[in-house]
């Protein structure tokens, strides 16, 4: 905790200032390009320890970070930074696209009257950052997992629980046989003895 | 009192092995399933920019800048992408160049980001905003042997500004303004001899500006200014060493500046004393040792400076052909690479620079001839093992293909015209001629029992390493999914696509392979003067019945120039063998082409379109295509929406036409108009239903039994307009002052059938229409979210129909015609539900009966593409459904729809760039494909309701043989035991 504290350091929401103060407004918008606006600094981390099955490490290389739905695209540095320079106050959203990561877009206020102050809530889950670093909500598995073979799959199978079934009644009705009156197991004998009805019989039955 | 029959039992024991081995099927698949229905291929567009890895690093790599906006990394011996980065569009990649041997550093949005990238992985090192105005022309020079520090500066220079930065961590190390009045830059180099840089700018059109900067500090060490009588057009090449060429604004002179001196002298000569049949645009282009290569369109002229005297043709290439830069070779020699079109061939010229009258090189090199002409060539030398000096190199044609040569050979060829493709439609394939028998296929019973087993062994996860192996192998070699027939499910077709060069090519949907490819000539910008461009493609012709011997075709129809005013080209290929059939200039020009449902008699699709003085040209220009549209001509209807004027407009067609005598050209009459009022409404999008959508059920039954009957009308057009502060990016505008309404309206009478605002709510919207709803993706800015809404329409007026009494007494309306003039009684039905990302494009699944069930398919901002299934965005949604509507299959409301990633149809695969989804329907209705393209290319087979009418390639046919092996085994031996035991008793 106290390591991973130390190394992300304090000043990850950086703010500079306009060059020429953003509050004097359409003195410093003349200045075409030049300077006007606030850089939203941040950083995206993708903890390798958390990923499961796969040996690779997170990369970054393919990351993207997107300001706007697409108005401007940046990649993240092998550290993981990411900036944006010149963006005027106002409300942002700032998107990650990161193959086999969901993030959650992260909506980015700069305020206007008080200059140097930003804030940054993940949509998603209507959280508040204290600093723009960038986590994904959670892995993505693009495949089903295939299930590996178990006797209680195979079991749980309609023909499983046929056989099952079978199996079950193999033992549960001689018990259920002792169960009733031996006057009417006589009689159901009697009966069985009068009309013999077997297997062959009704094979050939309906056969015919 | 019988027992069931057995037989019907053993029919029942099979269907429940069948249910339950189509219960494991999932939606999503399994991992060893890749690249059994689907395809992933990726491109990187026209190259436009290459730089060689320098020979010591011993990779042969290369890496390109495209006109997609892509920064790659080829492999020089396969031409295989190493790595690529997808730019946005919104941040033009303009300049590329290597550093230190390990960096790529690219100059990107008018000259103020600069990024570097690690070169053997592509990993982004660092990113430096410039702080420039944003200029057409930057500049990025790498400082070479600079002893200062063990880093490469790196001289950016755009407008007024030059930044040096180090190529190391992106520092700047200087940076200067220069304050001379307009002054833009146009060269920056560096003496070879000492630290000193140069800069040469352009101010107004006259005025020349020289400075020379130390480049340690960026300090102005001199500083020249002269002006130039005669005006500049801002075309300045480097000639020599201290000599500058310029071109003046009338494009007809050169002027030699001599600038090393204390003052600027210079020369002026006229091109035409030089070279004679100057016409059309040319381009400047210095070769090293004072050699300036001037191109037009059809030739090359090599001119030789002497000093600031004057200049000499040294030789003349009168075919098209393309120049290399120049490749330093030795200390003092370079060589450059001209390659040209002699024949049916391209012949590759090396030149060196010493020695411009004799060729190092030249060799006929034999190339498709449907890739037109060369456009850019870049050359690269490799040392052979006799120590000698070999020459490759990289060849972009005019279909925007890259091409290896070397040694008189093509090594290798990429078809990167499949990056920009403009429109696609599809083709069926020749019906097979000879009945093949099953013994054929299934050539051997044995191997295909073991084939099976293994499947079955795979299934149980009971398969070793090798044995997945071989399964996997066995998958992909049952070469049936490749064959150039037509199968009875229909997943085999042509996928035929149309490029932005005007190629014509037709895609193979079982592997992906080119079948065929043609570059049209009508939509070669090298045969007219005007930039042609291609627009759109249509199935021109599909036999049927009486013309079934004939092939089918498809019909491609482009611009002849950028405006819109440009006369149209049309053209029709023949669909299996890529041959064009027919091609004409047309005489009036294209705005709107609407393919009509009516066919001739000989099954050609009849077309109109539309030009710009709003007549309509009716094609095929037959008598009997002529019979057929007259005949119908009264109940046609068009429409057309104007974003500029903010109008939509709904026409009929009329006889008379303002060119007389042609009968094929009919005028319109404008119906009705809406106007939307310009200061508080802008059209944003417009989406109507596909023309081949087939509606299978009209009504809906809802869970108590009632009956709502869908109005389906192919007329519905959706039309979103958006307040004008909302039209920018997300961060511009404010939720009170943004709005986006969205419309339906009735296209033949213009009749809005309904109207519903969504405050604070921004674009960019994506639509898509099908049966009776719409789907409209949009950004709430109150709530700081994506939202996706859903409209769904239902007539009112067949509502009393479900009274069964009145159904047999004959008092329904079922049978009363239906018309647009009617007044609709519709009733709507709407619900929002947020989404978590961008959407970049939107689709519907389209099956053959639209019997099964429809999912959307979105294009996410992370160039996937998502499965999202109709039942997520249904009107009818609540928080807590009734018992009835749980059985209905109503989902329990939520206020997002859900990301399910085993519901990417693009699974772990990305479609760079992401531009177009489309859904062809198989001959199979639960089934359908998926064809997605951007930079890459995506196709994939989708069931959005499972494949519930046929047995996929997981069924286990040796699980269900054994099964029925085993149990008609217990029958016989019951039989046999029950028999005997029969005999028993009657001897008892």
């Amino acid at each position: 905790m106290a390591t991973s504290f130390s190394r992300r350091g304090h000043l990850l929401l950086l703010l500079l200032a306009a060059v020429a103060s953003a509050c004097l407004g359409t003195a410093a918008a003349n200045q075409a390009g030049s300077g006007e606006g606030y850089t939203i600094a941040g950083r995206i981390k993708i903890d390798g320890a958390n990923v499961k099955g796969f040996g690779l490490p997170a990369k970054t290389s393919n990351t993207k970070v997107i300001l706007n739905g697409g108005q401007r695209v940046t990649f993240a540095r092998p550290d993981g930074y990411f900036a944006f320079h010149n963006v005027p106050a106002g409300t942002h959203l700032i998107e990650v696209s990161s193959i086999g990561y969901f993030f959650s877009p992260v909506r980015v206020d700069i305020s206007a009257r008080n200059p140097g102050y930003i804030q940054a809530a993940l949509t998603e889950t209507r959280r508040a950052l204290n600093e723009l670093v960038l986590e994904p909500l959670k892995e993505e598995q693009y495949y089903e997992v295939r299930e590996p073979f178990s006797v209680m799959s195979l079991l749980k199978s309609p023909m499983g629980l046929m056989v099952g079934f079978m199996v079950l009644m193999v033992f549960v009705m001689p018990k259920m046989m002792e169960n009733i009156d031996p006057e009417e197991m006589k009689q159901a004998q009697e009966q069985m003895r009068n009309n013999p009805v077997s297997f062959s019989s009704l094979l050939s039955r309906a056969q015919g | 009192m019988a027992a069931p029959p057995r037989r019907p039992l053993l029919v029942f024991l099979a269907g429940l092995l069948l249910v339950a081995s189509l219960a494991t099927l999932a939606e999503a698949i399994y991992e060893d399933q890749v690249g059994l229905a689907d395809w992933h291929q990726k491109y990187i567009g026209k190259v436009k920019q290459a730089v060689y890895h320098s020979q010591k690093s011993g990779r042969r790599r290369v890496v390109v800048l495209t006109e997609e906006n892509v920064l790659s990394s080829l492999d020089l011996r396969s031409g295989d992408i190493f790595w690529r980065h997808v730019i946005d569009k919104n941040d033009p990649l303009d300049q590329l160049s290597l550093s230190l041997g390990k960096y790529v550093i690219t100059l990107s949005s008018g000259g103020t980001i600069l990024r570097a990238w690690n070169l053997p992985d592509g990993q982004m090192i660092w990113e430096t905003n410039l702080q420039t105005s944003t200029a057409s022309d930057p500049q990025l020079l790498i400082m070479s042997n600079n002893k200062v520090a063990k880093d490469n500066l790196v001289l950016v220079s755009a407008g007024r500004w030059i930044y040096a930065v180090s190529s190391i961590d992106g520092a700047i190390s200087w940076e200067k303004e220069f304050s001379f009045d307009g002054l833009e830059i146009k060269q920056v180099f560096q003496s070879s001899e000492n630290d000193i840089v140069y800069a040469v700018g352009i101010s107004g059109s006259s005025k020349l500006a020289l400075y020379q900067l130390s480049a340690k500090t960026g300090e102005i060490l001199k500083d020249v200014q002269e002006s130039i009588p005669g005006e500049l057009c801002g075309e300045v090449v480097l000639g020599s060493d201290d000599v500058l060429v310029a071109l003046n604004k009338a494009r007809s002179s050169l002027f030699l500046i001599e600038f090393k001196s204390e003052r600027i002298s210079y020369n002026k000569v006229h091109l035409s004393d030089l070279v004679q049949d100057l016409s059309g645009t040319f381009k400047l282009q210095s070769l090293s040792n004072g050699i300036i290569a001037l191109q037009t369109s059809s030739a090359v002229s090599l001119l030789k400076l002497k000093g600031t005297d004057g200049l000499e043709v040294v030789q003349r290439f009168d075919q098209p052909a393309a120049l290399s830069d120049a490749l330093t070779i030795t200390e003092k020699d370079e060589a450059f690479a001209i390659v040209q079109h002699v024949g049916s061939q391209i012949e590759f010229l090396v030149k060196f620079t010493s020695d411009i009258s004799s060729e190092s090189i030249r060799e006929k090199v034999n190339i498709d001839q449907n890739r037109g002409n060369v456009e850019k060539v870049f050359l690269n030398s490799y040392i052979r093992t006799d120590k000698s000096h070999g020459f490759r190199a990289l060849v972009v044609m005019e279909d925007h293909s890259l091409l290896l040569i070397q040694q008189g050979e093509v090594v290798w060829s990429r078809e990167d015209g499949l990056a920009s493709i403009v429109d696609v439609t599809t083709s069926e394939l020749p019906v097979e001629k000879d009945g093949v028998s099953v013994a054929d296929v299934e050539h051997n019973l044995f191997e295909w029992l073991k084939g099976h087993m293994l499947k079955l062994k795979g299934t149980l996860m009971l398969a070793n390493a090798d044995e997945v192996a071989a399964i996997q192998a066995l998958r992909l070699k049952s070469s049936e999914k490749n064959k150039m027939t037509r199968d009875h499910n229909g997943f085999r077709k042509l996928l035929i696509v149309l490029t932005k060069a005007g190629k014509v090519i037709a895609l193979h949907t079982g592997d992906g392979r080119i079948v065929w490819s043609n570059l049209l000539p009508s939509l070669r910008a090298s045969r007219f003067g005007g930039i042609p461009s291609a627009l759109r493609i249509y199935q021109w012709q599909v036999p049927h019945h009486s013309v079934m011997r004939e092939n089918p075709s498809v019909l491609v129809v482009g611009k002849s120039g950028a405006e819109s005013s440009a006369p149209g080209v049309f053209s029709i290929l023949d669909s299996y063998s890529g041959e064009e059939l027919n091609s004409m200039k047309l005489d009036h020009s294209v705005v709107q082409i609407i393919p009509l449902t009516l066919k001739d008699s000989s099954e050609q699709r009849l077309h109109l379109i539309v030009d710009s003085n709003s007549n309509a040209h009716l094609y095929p220009k037959s008598p009997d295509a002529l019979d057929v549209f007259l005949h119908e001509m009264s109940n046609l209807y068009f429409y057309s929406v104007d974003i500029q004027t903010n109008v939509i407009r709904g026409y009929s067609l009329q006889k008379s036409c303002d060119i007389n005598g042609d009968e094929y050209c009919f005028g319109t009459k404008e119906l009705w108009s809406i106007i939307f009022p310009s200061d508080s409404e802008r059209i944003a999008i417009s989406e109507t239903r596909k023309m081949n959508e087939v509606v299978h059920t009209q009504a809906k039954t809802i869970g108590d039994h009632d009956v709502m009957y869908k109005y389906l009308s192919k007329n519905l057009v959706f039309v979103a307009t958006m307040s004008p502060k909302a039209a920018g990016d997300i961060g511009s505008a404010l939720p009170e002052e943004a709005s986006l309404v969205a419309y339906l309206i009735d296209a033949v009478t213009g009749r809005i059938l309904h109207r519903v605002t969504h405050h604070g709510a921004q674009g960019p919207v994506h639509a898509v229409l099908s049966e009776n709803w719409v789907v409209y993706h949009y950004f709430n800015l109150r709530a700081h979210r994506f939202e996706m809404a859903v409209i769904e329409i239902y007539d009112q007026s067949r509502a009393d129909n479900k009274d069964v009494m009145k159904l047999i007494l004959g008092k329904h309306n079922l049978s009363a015609p239906i018309t647009s003039y009617a007044r609709p009684e519709v009733v709507v039905k709407s619900q929002s539900y947020f989404f978590t990302h961008s959407v970049k494009a939107m689709a519907v699944t389209q099956t053959a009966k639209g019997i099964t069930s429809k999912q959307l398919l979105i294009g996410t901002i992370g160039d996937q593409v998502l499965a999202l299934d109709k039942r997520y965005l249904d009107p009818r949604r609540s928080a807590n459904p009734t018992q009835q509507e749980k059985e209905e299959g109503i989902i329990p409301l939520t206020d997002s729809l859900p990301i399910i990633p085993q519901s990417f149809v693009t699974h772990s695969h990305q479609v760079e760039a992401l531009r177009g989804i489309v859904s062809i329907p198989a001959k199979l209705e639960s089934t359908t494909l998926v064809f997605t393209y951007g930079v890459d290319l995506f196709y994939t087979q989708l069931a959005p309701s499972r494949t519930y009418d046929s047995l996929t390639d997981e069924f286990s046919y040796a699980l269900l043989l054994i099964t029925i092996a085993v149990l008609v085994a217990a029958i016989i031996a019951t039989w046999i035991w029950s028999e005997k035991k029969e005999l028993r008793d009657k001897w008892r």
